[in-house]
């Protein structure tokens, strides 16, 4: 199989790898490294280096736990429905959304580690499993999101791993293996296809009950501000909402460093932009439902948690959410002219550092503030938290970089594919929608 | 079946925190120091909670010892991932201390904040080492701990029962804390039988609980002041 000249771009990062890479995998190293030698210390000596203490049980850990989670629905929501709506425009962006899903569900599933004062038992969540516990129901929907997200993130793959094999590259060995002896035959390809599209439906559902129960773990407790119906649909729509985030940005990235600019134009961050903005929006419906039900039935213990994150200690960071998850990014997504490029990864990484605030102004305040009276403590995160969640983001773009050096980021296959039938299939389909133009119908 | 429980008549408490220290040295709790104490980390498996009611002038402060409650209906137990938590047949909560990852999830459940967690590896002086009970396990750092009734002493009490080839009384199994309360404050007994003291004394008018609308039923009743027998 051969590449066709103007998509030789793409292979590029995959065959040449420039000084620049090296200095940023270097620096990320490092962080990482940094992150890795705090968690030592952390293994070491306990949970005391943390700045959690009674009442407040969980922190940043946890905060990073659901905002991971979130960060992967990325993949399946934008690639899996895209695919299955069949939007032409997927075609370049969906691979850069997989690999989000598969690698930053490895670190969400990491900070629960972290978070554990007994990592070293954590398999006594198999050996003893109590099935009446969200955790354990967290560890069964995460096991199979990172499984089907895997396979999900594999199948596309193949066809280029194969372009890759034929080319002779380095490491032949581990492309062919890859490869599964893809030659491309009209049956391999209905296979995979068909392969394809299962996977899409499968993970949709996964996706959803990831979150769901990633909230439940909040809301099964009868915790005040945590016990809430609300929950599940609010967190996946939060999830959703930075998953876009982080695809966006991430996209930026690729498209400027990789100067892909051909294959990730400015009509994909106009339509993921649109998108964004409608999560914005139901992202603002939820929040204002959850606070203005609590505001309004007005029960004591509820209120002073309310009162905390209103003009409390974490007023601060609750009104910085609002402005990064609602302000910002209606005002810049709203206008036209400025959803452009710049304007939807300003708009992005605003939504990121809201959505983190969000899970931190849902985990916290809620433990500072217990039913009984007696014990209060504001949390403060110690350098070894700092430390652990900057080792696990410098990880988790580390890990990222690499997959764009091993395998192309945007799928080949699928912008050949584009090239060459769906023009012609798109114009069969929208003359079937249209009365009196004789298209097919089904 | 019997159903493990206790009555704290606050008319009789005077907060002179004995049941705090017997607890402390019964259940090899670390003893706590300065630091951890402000950094909101010293252990304690029963302490006595002040309250607040009203403001100044009219103001009246009250103070309830607070062990684990012993729920029947517990959150703490629903929630754990590995089954370190239950709930017996005689109503205590237990801890499987070897078998808790850390995840604090029970902590987290527990509405009445009675669940400690080992942030750090507990130290005693050298001198306080040998008088350690060595019914009762010492907890690694990471796990959570609670107060168990003395479970241990259930057992123990059991046991001589049966080698003395008799029934259990009442006088075999009585937890550390209401073994040394001076004003006999403390009552423990089997809440199913209703001629045992503690069901007589739930029956009686001044009989609450912590927080009862929660529905988590606790197994530590209170009698409230006022009573003036």
């Amino acid at each position: 199989m051969k590449v066709s000249e103007q998509d030789q771009i793409l292979l590029k990062p995959v065959e040449q790898t420039t000084k620049r890479f090296w200095i940023t995998a270097a620096i990320l190293f490092s962080i990482w490294f940094i992150g890795f030698l705090a968690y030592l210390r952390q293994f070491h000596s306990g949970l005391g280096v943390t700045g959690l203490s009674r009442p407040t049980y969980w922190g940043i850990y946890i905060t990073n736990f659901v905002f991971f989670i979130g960060i992967s629905h990325a993949g399946t929501l934008i690639s899996a429905i895209l695919r299955i709506s069949q939007a032409e425009w997927r075609r370049a962006i969906t691979r850069s959304a997989e690999v989000i899903t598969v690698m930053v569900l490895l670190f969400g599933v990491g900070n629960i580690l972290i978070d554990l004062g007994r990592p070293d038992r954590m398999l006594n969540v198999i050996k003893h499993p109590h099935f009446t516990s969200p955790l354990l129901w967290d560890v069964t929907s995460i096991t199979c999101y990172l499984t089907a997200s895997s396979i999900y993130l594999y199948l596309p793959l193949i066809p280029d791993i194969a372009r890759l094999r034929d080319r002779g590259v380095k490491w032949q060995r581990f492309y062919r293996i890859l490869a599964l002896g893809w030659q491309e035959t009209p049956k391999q390809k209905r296979i995979l296809e068909r392969l394809i599209s299962i996977m899409a439906v499968v993970v949709i559902p996964i996706a959803v009950s990831v979150h769901t129960v990633v909230s439940y773990v909040f809301s099964m407790t009868i915790q005040p501000m945590w016990h809430s119906a609300i929950f599940g649909p609010y967190f996946v729509v939060g999830a959703i909402f930075s998953g876009i985030a982080a695809l966006m940005i991430a996209m930026a990235i690729i498209r400027k460093v990789y100067r892909l600019e051909e294959y990730l134009k400015e009509i994909h961050f106009n339509y993921l932009g649109i998108l964004l903005l409608v999560m914005s929006l139901l992202w603002f419906y939820f929040t204002f439902s959850e606070y203005l039900t609590v505001f309004y039935g007005n029960e004591p213990l509820e209120m002073e948690i309310f009162r905390s994150k209103m003009s409390g200690p974490y007023a601060f960071y609750f009104w910085m959410m609002v402005g990064c998850c609602f302000v910002i990014p209606f005002v810049i997504l709203a206008n036209r002219k400025t959803r452009t490029v710049r304007g939807t990864v300003i708009a992005s990484i605003a939504v990121t550092i809201g959505m983190w605030l969000e899970r931190f102004t849902i985990v916290v305040p809620s433990l500072v503030n217990p039913r009984l009276p007696y014990v209060r403590g504001i949390y403060h995160p110690t350098l070894v938290e700092f430390a652990i969640t900057a080792g696990c983001f410098a990880a988790f773009i580390l890990l990222y970089m690499i997959f764009t050096k091993i395998f192309p980021i945007v799928s080949i296959w699928e912008i050949e594919e584009g090239r060459e039938s769906s023009l012609q299939e798109v114009h069969e389909r929208v003359k079937g929608y249209l009365p009196g133009m004789g298209g097919k119908s089904e | 079946m019997t159903r493990w429980g206790m009555v704290i008549d606050l008319d009789k408490c005077s907060a002179c925190q004995a049941c705090v220290v017997a607890c402390q040295s019964e259940n090899n709790v670390a003893p706590p120091n300065q630091e951890l104490h402000e950094q909101g980390r010293s252990i304690h498996w029963i302490r006595v909670l002040p309250t607040f009611e009203g403001t100044f002038p009219h103001f009246r402060m009250r103070l309830f010892p607070l062990p684990c409650l012993h729920c029947d209906n517990p959150p703490c137990t629903k929630v754990c991932p590995v089954s370190a938590t239950y709930k017996s047949e005689e109503g205590i909560i237990g801890q499987i201390f070897s078998r808790c990852i850390g995840c604090r999830y029970c902590t987290t459940a527990c509405p009445y904040t009675v669940r400690e967690f080992n942030w750090k590896k507990p130290v005693w002086p050298e001198e306080m080492k040998p008088i350690r009970n060595r019914d009762v396990s010492i907890r690694p750092k990471g796990v959570v701990e609670k107060c168990t009734l003395c479970t241990h002493r259930l057992q123990k009490g059991r046991e001589k029962a049966r080698v003395e080839g008799r029934e259990m009384i009442p006088e075999d199994y009585i937890p550390a804390c209401v073994e040394v309360c001076p004003s006999q404050a403390m009552i423990f007994g089997d809440l199913d039988d209703p001629e045992s003291e503690v069901s007589k004394l739930v029956r009686s008018r001044r009989a609450f609980r912590l927080m009862e609308d929660l529905g988590t039923e606790p197994k530590v009743i209170y009698l409230s002041e006022g009573g003036g027998d």
